[in-house]
């Protein structure tokens, strides 16, 4: 390996690049080489700095100089005076304002610091209803490399190679996935992008969506380039209005600049977008219900062969990807596979968009590299435990993934690792969980959505989950028996072998994981009719300690069923008869005197 | 607007480029409102009339007012961000039409960065 005495770590993030930093890279390395250099000081491309008003940026090591606004007329004078005689350039160097801010950078920030963004490269930083916008951004020209510098074949080798999977939740190789359809027979094919984001907690796809719709609509048409489909679909729920009207507006501008439609620029690529609006149904994840719902009928899932890429929108050979997949797309044809393949892990490459909410202080949207801990991204990116209560678990994948334990929260996060603990990847769902929080609770209520959503198909699905639902109600209520744990466990194993769709073949998910890992707290509902973290009404009772009551009348006054009697600067007491065990009184009290056993 | 060529994207990035890189245009500051459905519904929308309100009070001309999706960080919305000439953005966020005010007098007309609502200098790491 040659040794360079110094690096000019030249930024190549999406700003400082619209701004010509591959033009001073050309520049920088004719003048190293004019002054014979090129041997001593290497130029390298790195990602985003974060400071992309000042850009293009350099940074030179090891002496950590910073660089900015550099322009192609700067660079003779700086390569002469820096490099050839040592004496950096002062009037290019960032100077950071005087009086020194308190306020940290974003990449100091870790919410921030640890994110980073492909499919998100534009979040809040363009406006999504300006077309121009996104083009100012690097927009649209991996579509044009697509169409005037390769083949569509090339541009299947290369989404195999960079190794995305669908990032709607299973996982699948998508470059395979376009060669299938690409190789399908049949004239007429189509695209689908699944913005059907079912699960309770996510919102990915709508984000992506709202803060950046062209970013999908040019993954669509590379896709149609590269496998020769006709038209797409996106398929959204009609929950999400404001992406909705922005995909409106951003496919009306798209065919405007003839982006959509035939001919496109002027390359002979014929290509068109439509939206279809569904009502928000769980089951249209899955791909089989979604076409059946794109054609107008009931949404239920069909036995796979055929699958969609032989036969699928109006029996033609249809491929169906998720929407922060196509948006990763244009960025892979961009930079190639090998950029794309070189962050994540060994079968899990690129990144992963989440949405963190639950029990964590800073919640929100956040991008990070397949690999990433759960523990940073609770505490580094959460901020940790709001209220710095201590973590019992995290829920991925929505309401049909699993509960992780706070035992794993060093695992690495991709599609396999979270297999191997029992839970799924989905389409990105993060759902923390403190010690105030009744996993057996939990599952019911996961159970209770997906009892509610399957679409009553397969008996094992319909039937499975609601008799698993009514277990966990009865354990909830102080009614459970000593074999429900094993029943449950049975039930969970018949549903899934014995349901066509992932519906059903997840959603024993949330039960058998929270058994595996938290069977003790099963086991106290059973045997000691005892709910440990105070959730579940039927176990529990508030009292009122008599040692630390003021008499305030604070409880009493906010008592819904005036079942707290007591004078003023008595101790007073809570009737159980009528108490409802809302547990305001234990909110309200400022002197911890109400407790729940 | 008529149908483009290839070679006309790097014509359109050119014409936006005072608009997205304050560099280059003649705009001496710009705000940005994110205005995701997060955004919104933390109230976004009353941010954006306060910000009009006070741009036009000022006939302040050489500012631009535009919205964006989602910054990220919901759970601290309303967001903002203040960009000016020459200088990294700062963000600002948990606002409310009164600290909009106070941002807009004392950062976006006097150049100095509001540090009690500010949460963080410079953009994120893209790529």
């Amino acid at each position: 390996m040659t040794s360079y005495r110094t690096h000019i770590m030249l930024c190549a993030g999406t700003g400082c690049v619209s701004n010509g930093s591959f033009q001073i890279k050309d520049t920088l390395e004719r003048e190293l080489k004019k002054h014979n250099l090129q041997d001593e000081v290497a130029v390298v491309m790195t990602g985003c700095n974060g400071f992309c008003a000042q850009g293009p940026v350099a940074v030179v090591k090891p002496d950590e100089i910073f660089y900015q606004l550099l322009a192609e007329d700067d660079i003779a004078h700086l390569v002469e005076e820096h490099f050839l005689k040592g004496r950096p350039v002062k009037k290019l160097m960032y100077t950071p304002p005087a009086e020194k801010t308190p306020v940290p950078k974003m990449g100091d920030i870790g919410f921030f610091g640890k994110q980073r963004l492909i499919a998100l490269r534009n979040r809040g930083m363009i406006d999504p209803e300006q077309i121009d916008e996104y083009i100012a951004r690097g927009g649209y020209t991996a579509l044009v490399k697509a169409l005037t510098k390769m083949k569509p074949a090339q541009i299947i080798e290369q989404i195999k190679k960079s190794g995305l999977r669908g990032r709607g939740g299973a996982g699948f190789p998508t470059g395979k996935k376009w060669e299938l359809v690409a190789k399908a027979k049949g004239t007429t094919k189509y695209l689908v992008c699944n913005a059907d984001e079912g699960d309770p907690g996510a919102f990915m796809d709508r984000s992506i969506i709202e803060s950046d719709p062209h970013s999908v609509l040019e993954g669509m048409i590379i896709g149609a380039r590269a496998t020769g489909a006709s038209h797409g679909y996106v398929y959204i729920r009609h929950e999400y209005p404001l992406a909705h009207e922005r995909l409106i507006k951003a496919i009306a501008q798209a065919r405007e600049y003839g982006l959509l439609g035939e001919g496109i620029l002027g390359e002979g690529l014929d290509f068109d977008i439509s939206i279809q609006q569904g009502a928000g149904a769980f089951v249209c994840g899955e791909e089989t219900s979604l076409i059946a719902s794109l054609e107008g009928r009931a949404p239920e899932p069909r036995i796979r062969p055929p699958f969609p890429a032989e036969s699928g929108v109006w029996d033609a050979p249809t491929n169906i990807n998720n929407v922060e997949t196509w948006a990763n797309v244009p960025e892979i044809i961009n930079k190639g596979a090998e950029w794309f393949s070189s962050i994540g892990t060994e079968t899990s490459k690129g990144t992963k968009v989440f949405s963190v909410v639950g029990k964590v202080k800073n919640t929100g949207l956040v991008e990070v590299p397949m690999g990433i801990t759960l523990r940073e991204i609770v505490y580094d990116i959460g901020g940790g435990i709001t209220g710095d209560k201590e973590f019992k678990a995290v829920q991925t994948g929505g309401p049909s993934g699993g509960c992780i334990p706070a035992s794993l929260l060093d695992l690495p996060i991709d599609y396999e690792k979270l297999a191997e603990v029992g839970s799924i990847m989905g389409s990105g769902g993060l759902i923390v969980m403190d010690e105030d929080t009744c996993m057996v609770d939990v599952a019911r209520y996961f159970l209770e959505f997906l009892k509610d959503e399957s679409c009553g198909k397969c008996t094992a699905c319909r039937e499975g989950i609601d008799v698993m639902h009514g277990i966990l109600v009865r354990i909830c209520e102080g009614n459970g028996r000593e074999e429900d744990i094993e029943l449950l466990e049975e039930l969970g194993e018949a549903v899934k072998d014995a349901s066509l769709c992932a519906l059903g073949g997840t959603a024993p998910n949330p039960v058998i994981s929270t058994i595996r890992y938290f069977r003790d707290e099963y086991e106290s509902h059973i045997k000691d009719k005892r709910c440990p973290a105070g959730v579940c009404k039927a176990l529990i009772t508030f009292n009122i300690d008599e040692e630390k009551c003021t008499g305030c009348h604070l409880c009493s006054k906010n008592c819904p069923q005036e079942a707290i009697i007591g004078e003023a600067k008595q101790v007073h007491k809570i009737d159980q008869a009528k108490c409802i065990k809302c547990g305001v009184c234990f909110d309200v009290c400022k002197f911890e005197a109400v407790s729940v056993t | 607007m008529s149908k483009i060529k290839p070679e006309d994207l790097g014509k359109i990035r050119e014409r936006m480029a005072g608009t997205v890189s304050l560099r280059d245009g003649d705009a001496r500051a710009k705000i940005t409102v994110h205005m995701g459905t997060c955004g919104i519904a933390a109230g976004a929308r009353k941010i954006m009339s306060a910000v009009l309100g006070l741009v036009s009070e000022k006939d302040a001309k050489d500012i631009i007012v535009t919205t964006s999706g989602c910054a990220g960080l919901c759970s601290r919305e309303p967001m903002m961000t203040v960009e000016l000439k020459g200088e990294a953005p700062v963000k600002y966020v948990d606002l409310d039409e009164e600290k909009t005010g106070k941002i807009f007098s004392e950062h976006v007309l006097s150049g100095k960065v509001v540090e009690e609502y500010a949460l963080a200098i410079g953009s994120e790491r893209v790529g």
